[in-house]
């Protein structure tokens, strides 16, 4: 499907800056690089996500376990011909590492960031380790900006070849104080992001309080808006979510629908049902620009969601 | 207060295995305050110390001193008649204590006989809270008078992370968390506009190694 788009109106021009620019309904999915050398799980998911997202999200040691890197994945995606989205999180670096890599990101050709802070190390197969913190997700939005748009580093000093990134962050629709929420986010539009992707939503009505809260402040004018979803393929991970994770909030709905279906051997259609309905009713938020499925541990479910979501074919330019 | 506690008695016997006499280094200031190593503590341990060792059969001769402060140099000259006569000294002060002791007697092995913690205030009978980082650039004009350094788990200085929820903390129901505190005080002193401000990377001030403080107005040459 062949998209019109006004160059001008991009910062960047990554294939997922221009869905987003072109108005039409982004969809992005995400690869967990594995605990080991070996990039055989990430080339098998991203073929069966190949022309049916319009970018592909690196996890950066998701959980505090140490993985294969999210930049050393996401150079293996370009060389798959596909566009990644780069996590950087600020707990395992300093602002000279993170720099770095974002040099050798560029010039490898990333051109999607995503900033945020991690979760925290304790959590962790190395919990015993020091977090670094150098920087917050906020401050990396900043730096990416400036080295952007002024060609220079945190420091001041000028970046020759500059990388220039379609800027992202998350946001929580989900954790506490909720009305800080649409103000922190409001913050990383200052900074300088141009997309947001939430944490993942189980529970609709809270998003849809939270969007109200975005559109009062014009956010969604100001930033594209992408619903972070997540297929559940068991009841009893829903409910473990739902009492056992800090910031996730799973409604009763949710957990009942995969229940009810588990009792029925139907979990996992279920889970795909439950995402395409939570799609659909995200495309008729105001404000919201597009959908980013976390398929963790499950990821070659997504281009089946994408199908029965009706978002195929991807835009192309 | 630097909050500190003592260290277990089998890692203090580890410590001071080889010695037959040893000196215990009690610390009048913030361990005093904070009942890890004063004057009483240090009786406690040199009592420890000598029964453990009479029952493993290798006696021990403990002393005990207790000073002001061990973070003055003034204060540790009162070790010296003591300290000439030991084969090595547990020092129950704070980290700090425990070096600047080692500095005025290096010929003498000292040990820590306590962990230090962090510098905290006494929030009820046995119970202390980590309130400062010593970071060296305070922010607490920003952040409704609560260190976002020393009460965010990550030290986040433009808000909660995604893990804040019921105000507390992702790493444990435990912990409060250090966001929703400044978010209900700036409530509180209807300051909620503050939290829009974007805090700039910080100088971390680690970069030229230990730091150190000159207050020219009082060292002693200014006044010759």
């Amino acid at each position: 499907m062949k998209a019109e788009i006004n160059p001008n109106n991009l910062k960047v021009g990554s294939n997922y800056e221009k869905v987003l620019a072109s108005g039409q309904f982004a969809c992005t999915g995400e690869i967990g690089p594995p605990k080991s050398a070996d990039f055989h799980h990430i080339e098998m998911y991203a073929e069966g996500m190949k022309g049916k997202v319009d970018s592909v999200n690196f996890t950066d040691n998701q959980t505090a376990i140490v993985r294969l890197s999210s930049l050393g994945a996401a150079i293996r995606l370009l060389q798959l011909g596909m566009e990644p989205n780069l996590q950087v999180v600020c707990r395992d670096r300093n602002r000279l590492g993170i720099q770095s890599d974002l040099l050798t990101a560029y010039a490898f050709g990333v051109r999607n960031v995503l900033c945020l802070s991690g979760d925290h190390q304790c959590f962790g197969n190395h919990p015993g380790c020091k977090g670094v913190y150098d920087v917050d997700s906020i401050q990396l939005i900043g730096i990416l900006k400036r080295l952007r748009d002024e060609g220079c580093f945190e420091c001041g000093e000028e970046c020759k070849v500059n990388p220039k990134f379609f800027i992202g962050c998350a946001e929580n629709p989900f954790g506490d104080p909720f009305e800080f929420r649409a103000i922190r986010l409001e913050k990383k539009v200052e900074a300088g992001a141009d997309f947001v992707q939430t944490q993942c939503i189980l529970d609709m009505e809270r998003f849809e309080l939270f969007m109200e809260k975005v559109r009062e402040r014009g956010l969604h004018k100001r930033i594209y808006i992408n619903a972070g979803l997540m297929p559940v393929k068991s009841p009893k991970m829903a409910r473990y979510m739902q009492t056992g994770v800090p910031g996730m909030l799973v409604s009763e709905e949710f957990c009942q629908r995969l229940e009810k279906a588990k009792e029925r051997g139907t979990a996992k259609e279920e889970a795909v049902n439950i995402t395409v309905d939570y799609i659909k009713r995200c495309q008729q938020i105001e404000g919201v620009a597009g959908v980013h499925i976390m398929a963790v541990a499950w990821e070659e479910i997504v281009p089946t969601i994408v199908e029965k979501a009706g978002l195929l074919p991807r835009p192309t330019f | 207060m630097i909050v500190a506690e003592r260290k277990p008695i089998e890692k203090i016997l580890e410590m001071i295995a080889p010695y037959k006499k040893v000196l215990i280094a009690g610390c009048g200031g913030c361990v005093t305050v904070c009942l890890a190593g004063g004057e009483k503590e240090a009786g406690i341990l040199a009592s420890q110390i000598r029964i453990a060792r009479s029952k493993n059969g290798s006696p021990i001769e403990v002393l005990e001193q207790t000073v002001e402060r061990q973070c003055d140099a003034e204060y540790l000259a009162k070790f010296q008649e003591q300290a000439e006569g030991v084969e090595a000294i547990v020092s129950l002060a704070c980290g700090i204590g425990i070096q600047y002791l080692g500095e005025r007697y290096s010929s003498i092995p000292v040990f820590p006989g306590v962990n230090t913690l962090f510098l905290g205030a006494n929030l009820d009978v046995g119970k202390w809270a980590e309130r400062c980082f010593a970071c060296g650039d305070c922010v607490l004009d920003k952040t409704g008078g609560i260190c976002p350094i020393a009460r965010c788990s990550k030290s986040l200085l433009n808000g909660p992370c995604g893990g804040s929820q019921y105000g507390k903390c992702e790493v444990s129901k435990d912990v409060d968390c250090g966001w929703q505190l400044i978010y209900d005080r700036l409530k509180e002193l209807g300051q909620l506009d503050k939290l829009k401000e974007i805090i700039p990377p910080k100088n971390w001030l680690r970069e030229k190694g230990p730091r150190t403080l000159v207050r020219e107005d009082l060292t002693l040459e200014s006044r010759n």
